[in-house]
């Protein structure tokens, strides 16, 4: 598309383009991960179901079900995916 | 107050569009769905207005409390998505946006099922032409599809109404349930708009291919229609519980691995809607009034993410993830405005999704279906990872893609600052919200333990993300097409007409070449004793004939003396 032409050099650098900043924004998330994980024991819960009640349950739920979810897609993506013209060609 | 059906102001509004002069048209579409919102606001509940025509009794006004929720975002989302397009000069779009969006208010307002099927259709026929205002062959296509499919709902939908008359003598649009097939029929047709696994691919196949304005317009009304309209005929219908969780889980498989991200909103629209439904299915007080409230506080972040992406379409020409990435340092608002209807998708505390999903999710604890609500935790999660994390990932960060482009105009940037400041809003002070609900609320999101399972349900799901990103196990952002349902009427079906199609061919091509053989045989026997010179066409002497007749002649005197 050549109205939408605008890749150009961009001599200015941005604080992420950094790696180390990159690196400095996944330690942060780590470090508060773990505080919500330890936070675990200073609250009082209320659960409907006895798995509520198992330490850490919501993280670890979150974690290994967000792992499952790619591992599973990244599987689906060898019987789904087609080239973008898929659909376009005559059958 | 008012006596007639607020979705009018929108659908006789639209007709003058086409005639007034830009400047003042642009003013014009801005103030119609204020008057709309001002009227809805005034309305009394329990205020009915009927009309008597072949001996149907009419409900053209209902007004009560259900209804109210809808009417007031229909009107809220019209403003902004009339805003978010205000630099637009396409006259087909403003008046098609305009009458699609009374049209599904007018539904909303509707009390019995005619005047409901007339709206009905009226959405599916006006939207469409936001999905043909793209105009490219592609968008065609697609439209047709779209099309189709949403006029076979309605047609579905006045098949049940007519049983439903039938069986019960009445019309009015009350509770339905699914014990009859009317009541089937109309589950079904509502099923469709309502993006129902394998019913759902017309969203993700239609939207991502209309306008840049005009995906905004569509992701607010049809689905979050048929949302009122399941809510209305079907609370408490356990079936819909099991459909709510798998629309939950499903569509976000696919959001993981589409490129196209205003297709990967689509699949969260999806996904979204699933909660609703479960809502739905349960059918407590509670419940239902998590369904309200998401599906209010859903039209805002759904919008303001189509919003965004639609301004990053609109400026560097493409939605595609892998040809995306950096554009925070040249669209530094519409990032922050992406990234704040990513965290009310997600439902982080402090936004509107976090008071309203959580509703359901209560009430389906409440409800005792642990399974249900691990479904829908883990698509809490899921949501979270793809819309919230993947959206601006891939589209503003990522590695640069190099697109140095101007930021996205002030029409578009102001229609999200206010739809951002909403979204906020709702998740700060959600009592305004609850004020409105069908039922009153008993419900207080903020407690400790809520908080904190959900920071540390998001959170880790970020964590997985990241963790999965440093691996490089994360899937790509490829260049592809994922096979979903339509598939099956878009190649499957051809392949097999196709396919039916030669085999009908040969076969009558068969029966032709065999039955002319037998003509050709009949011909030649006859030829052979009536053709020239058999024996039946032999040509005779004038002699021997007279002949042969003096002969018989004889012969038949001779008989006579006997």
């Amino acid at each position: 598309m050549s109205e939408h032409e605008n890749k150009i050099h961009d001599p200015k650098t941005y604080w992420l383009d950094d790696q180390k900043n990159v690196k400095k924004i996944i330690w942060v998330l780590f470090v508060v991960c773990g505080l919500l994980f330890v936070a675990d024991a200073f609250y009082e819960k209320h659960p409907h179901f006895a798995v509520e009640a198992w330490f850490g349950f919501y993280a670890l739920y979150g974690f290994f079900m967000c792992v499952g979810l790619v591992l599973i897609a990244k599987v689906m993506r060898v019987f789904l995916m087609r080239d973008e013209e898929y659909y376009d060609k005559d059958v | 107050m008012s006596s007639f059906n607020p979705g009018l102001i929108l659908i006789i509004g639209a007709l003058p569009v086409a005639l007034l002069p830009h400047a003042l048209r642009r003013v014009y579409l801005l103030v119609l769905p204020l008057i709309g919102l001002f009227v809805v606001h005034n309305l009394t509940p329990g205020t009915v207005v009927t009309y008597e025509t072949l001996g149907l009794t009419l409900e053209l006004l209902r007004v009560d409390r259900l209804a109210m929720v809808w009417g007031y975002i229909f009107n809220i989302a019209a403003f902004l998505a009339m805003l978010f397009a205000f630099h637009e000069r396409d006259t087909m779009q403003q008046v098609s946006a305009l009458i699609y969006a009374g049209a599904a208010i007018a539904a909303v307002f509707a009390g019995d099922l005619v005047t409901l099927f007339v709206y009905w259709e009226l959405t599916a026929i006006s939207s469409v032409f936001l999905i043909w205002a793209a105009r490219t062959e592609r968008a065609y296509k697609t439209g047709m599809r779209y099309l189709l499919i949403q006029v076979g709902s309605g047609v579905i939908l006045l098949a049940g109404v007519l049983l439903w008359y039938n069986d019960t003598g009445s019309i009015q649009f009350g509770h339905i349930g699914i014990e009859t097939l009317a009541g089937k029929l109309i589950l079904i047709a509502f099923g469709i708009k309502c993006a129902f696994p394998l019913l759902h691919n017309w969203l993700q196949d239609a939207y991502p291919e209309a306008t840049v304005t005009g995906t905004v317009v569509l992701s607010a009304f049809t689905t979050k229609l048929a949302v009122y309209a399941l809510a209305r005929g079907y609370a408490g219908t356990e079936m819909l519980i099991y459909i709510g969780a798998t629309m939950t889980a499903f569509p976000i498989f696919y959001a993981v691995i589409e490129n196209d991200l205003r297709r990967v909103l689509a699949y969260s629209l999806n996904n979204q809607l699933g909660f609703m439904v479960v809502g739905i299915g349960i059918g407590t007080e509670l419940s239902l009034n998590g369904t309200a409230s998401h599906a209010f506080s859903h039209i805002l972040y759904k919008a303001l993410l189509f919003m965004s992406m639609g301004a990053v379409l609109y400026r560097t020409g493409t939605c595609k993830g892998s040809e995306l990435g950096g554009l925070y340092k040249s669209m530094p608002f519409t990032t922050g405005f992406c990234i704040i209807g990513a965290a009310s998708i997600s439902a982080f505390p402090l936004f509107s999704g976090f008071v309203s999903k959580s509703m359901i999710l209560l009430a389906v604890a409440e409800d005792h279906r642990w399974f249900v609500w691990g479904t829908l935790l883990f698509a809490s999660a899921g949501v979270f990872h793809h819309s919230g994390i993947k959206i601006p990932y891939f589209a503003f960060f990522a590695h640069d893609s190099g697109h140095r482009v101007k930021e996205a105009p002030w029409n578009m940037l102001l229609a999200m600052a206010i739809s951002s400041f909403l979204c906020i809003f709702i998740g700060v002070y959600p009592q305004m919200l609850f004020d409105i609900l069908p039922y009153p609320v008993v419900f207080e999101p903020y407690t400790s333990a809520h908080v904190i399972n959900q920071l540390q349900l998001l959170l880790f799901s970020a964590l997985a993300f990241t963790v999965l990103m440093l691996y490089k196990i994360y899937p790509p952002e490829l260049k592809s097409t994922n096979l979903d349902s339509d598939w099956i009427y878009r190649k499957f079906m051809p392949c097999v007409m196709q396919f039916a199609g030669k085999w009908i061919v040969r076969f009558d091509r068969g029966v032709r070449s065999e039955t002319l053989k037998v003509l050709d045989d009949i011909i030649a026997l006859i030829e052979g004793q009536h053709g020239t010179k058999s024996m039946m066409s032999r040509s005779m002497h004038a002699g021997t004939m007279a002949l042969i007749v003096l002969s018989v002649l004889l012969v038949f005197l001779v008989m006579m003396m006997i």
